[in-house]
């Protein structure tokens, strides 16, 4: 990694480590409220199978994931553990927001407990839209992720400079 | 008052001892403390238990909750009744439906109307539909406690039989929204009586094949026979309901003894108890459950009556004044609305009593003096919901 930290990776280095980050993600899953059981029907259900992806479910814990992804709704009770876990995620490290609840507040909108969006937490790559998004739309995130996982300019993200959306 | 067995005699000896032991440990101040949570897979989310421990065994354990607490019986006060039902489903997660019935009844008893008969009917089928999707994620989730990865997954696989068929009717996977006050937005698509019937064989064979892979396996009664014992007059102090409690050995169902008008009794079934109130107890009793939740609907589609599915009620709903208390069995046990009325668009305030909030209470009782492993299974078997404990 030498080559990452003096800024000089060649180009299909570069393409290579993209692709085989993009396709051996652990996912950590942060379950929180309802949609937890639609992304457990997307991470342990034989019907939707997350693992044809190149996506591991269940690591022991955060400190050896590469994707987090927060299902549900996000309470101010809640939030000073979900920054602590995130920060004990090694980088590079991708969230994922599911739900509406995740999103912005979603039904919870004008509730004195609910953060509106774990976004103003954490960091966000891919927001999943639905109440609860269907595991096949949790799987739609995860695609997108890695299609942009494979676009990554790993010398940027080491200076820590902000990506590139395409 | 039931017959007390004596395994709960035994219960009860042990947890005198315990209480000895507590006070003991508190003076001393030894011992340390585990803290599990709030995001633990065995708290079903994001419950935080601190656990204090003497070696193996645990001499206190103290449930924080919290951590999702929506503020539902705030929001209840700025929404109108039809915007009510969107907020109570997500109570419960799994049993969805099963969250809007006992809400829409209350209204339903202060407006003074009645759905007709086919109306529910149907409410009886998707409240027994969300059960069955609901208990039948618990004992994958119960098996994955103790280390059977494999129950999960056909409980995952066979519970997608059972929301297809509320997706079909309803629109939604779960949280369906799809009572109204005074009957129901649409009908039984076509052709979805004989798909739901299919399904229902199949969760039945679900229920053989997990007797087969879980109940009758010898390192399942290893962890869970004894362990965790609920004597039922504690069970009925805590305020424990549904399966928790019949599993003491309380015969109380409230399908059974309180109808609130739903169609329960024109079915042929059976309250199933259990002597015992250990772990094991509580899982077979909510497998005897998932049975005849499909022998309900099973019937109840047979009977079903023709006729319209709605009432008449206004086009713009107005509670009159008044206050009303509706209870219902549902999946994790009695959850019921008391909903006072100014004679507004939404309620004045609405109470909530969840049947979880109780069954979590009983955790420091129940957990004194068992083993650490032993902590994930009985949570597991008290089986709560997170959404439920803390609304
Ligand atoms: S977005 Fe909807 S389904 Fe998901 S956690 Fe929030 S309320 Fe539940």
């Amino acid at each position: 990694m030498g080559l990452v930290e003096s800024g000089k990776l060649p180009k299909p280095l570069t393409s290579l480590l993209n692709t085989s980050r993009k396709y051996s993600i652990w996912i950590f899953q942060w379950g929180l409220a309802c949609c937890a059981i639609e992304m457990g029907a997307a991470l342990g259900s034989p019907r939707y199978d997350v693992m044809r992806l190149g996506v591991i479910p269940l690591p022991a814990s955060p400190r050896q994931a590469d994707l987090v992804c927060f299902s549900g709704t996000v309470t101010d009770k809640m939030v000073p553990a979900i920054r602590r876990l995130y920060d004990q995620m090694p980088d590079p490290k991708y969230v994922i927001s599911m739900g509406s609840c995740a999103n912005c507040g979603g039904p919870y909108w004008d509730s004195y407990s609910v953060t509106k969006g774990v976004d103003q937490v954490v960091p966000v790559d891919v927001y999943v839209p639905g109440c609860p998004p269907r595991p096949e739309a949790l799987l739609e995130g995860i695609v997108l992720l890695q299609q942009r996982i494979g676009k990554e300019d790993m010398v940027e993200r080491w200076k820590g400079e902000p990506l590139v959306v395409s | 008052m039931t017959a007390v067995s004596d395994r709960q005699k035994l219960a009860y000896v042990n947890s005198q001892a315990a209480d000895g032991r507590v006070n003991l440990e508190f003076e001393t101040q030894e011992g340390m403390t585990l803290n599990m949570g709030p995001q633990h897979p065995a708290t079903h989310g994001t419950l935080r238990i601190i656990v204090k421990l003497d070696g193996e065994s645990v001499i206190a354990a103290e449930p924080v909750m919290g951590y999702m607490h929506r503020g539902y019986e705030k929001l209840t006060e700025v929404r109108t009744y039809p915007q009510v039902t969107t907020l109570v489903n997500r109570i419960d997660w799994l049993g969805s439906f099963a969250n809007e019935v006992p809400f829409i009844l209350a209204a339903e008893k202060l407006m003074e109307v009645e759905a007709p008969p086919r109306a529910q009917w149907i409410r009886t089928i998707l409240f027994e539909l969300s059960r069955i999707a609901n208990i039948s994620l618990f004992v994958g989730d119960m098996a994955l406690h103790i280390g059977a990865m494999t129950a999960a997954f056909y409980a995952f696989r066979d519970r997608e039989f059972v929301l297809n068929q509320i997706e079909a009717v309803t629109g939604g996977r779960f949280h369906p929204n799809f009572d109204r006050i005074g009957g129901l937005k649409d009908d039984l698509p076509k052709g979805w009586i004989a798909d739901t019937k299919a399904a229902m064989e199949k969760i039945r064979d679900f229920c053989d094949e997990m007797d087969d892979l879980v109940t009758g396996n010898e390192i399942f009664q290893a962890r869970t026979r004894g362990v965790g014992v609920i004597p039922a007059d504690v069970a009925q102090q805590f305020g424990l309901s549904g399966a928790n409690l019949r599993s003491s050995g309380v015969d109380w169902d409230l399908r059974r003894d309180q109808p609130v008008g739903l169609a329960w009794d024109q079915a042929d079934w059976k309250v199933w108890t259990h002597p015992d109130g250990d772990s094991f107890a509580r899982f077979w009793v909510r497998i005897q459950e998932v049975r005849e939740s499909t022998k309900i609907v099973d019937q109840l589609l047979d009977g079903l009556p023709a006729g319209p599915i709605m009432a008449k009620v206004p086009r713009i709903i107005k509670v009159p004044e008044g206050e009303a208390w509706v209870a219902t069995e549902n999946p994790l046990g009695e959850m019921g609305y008391y909903v006072v009325s100014k004679g507004d668009l939404g309620p004045f305030r609405v109470k909530i009593r969840t049947a979880s909030f109780n069954n979590v209470s009983v955790v420091p009782w129940v957990c004194r003096g068992v083993y650490v492993p032993d902590v994930v299974t009985i949570l597991a078997s008290l089986y709560f919901i997170l959404g439920d404990i803390d609304r």
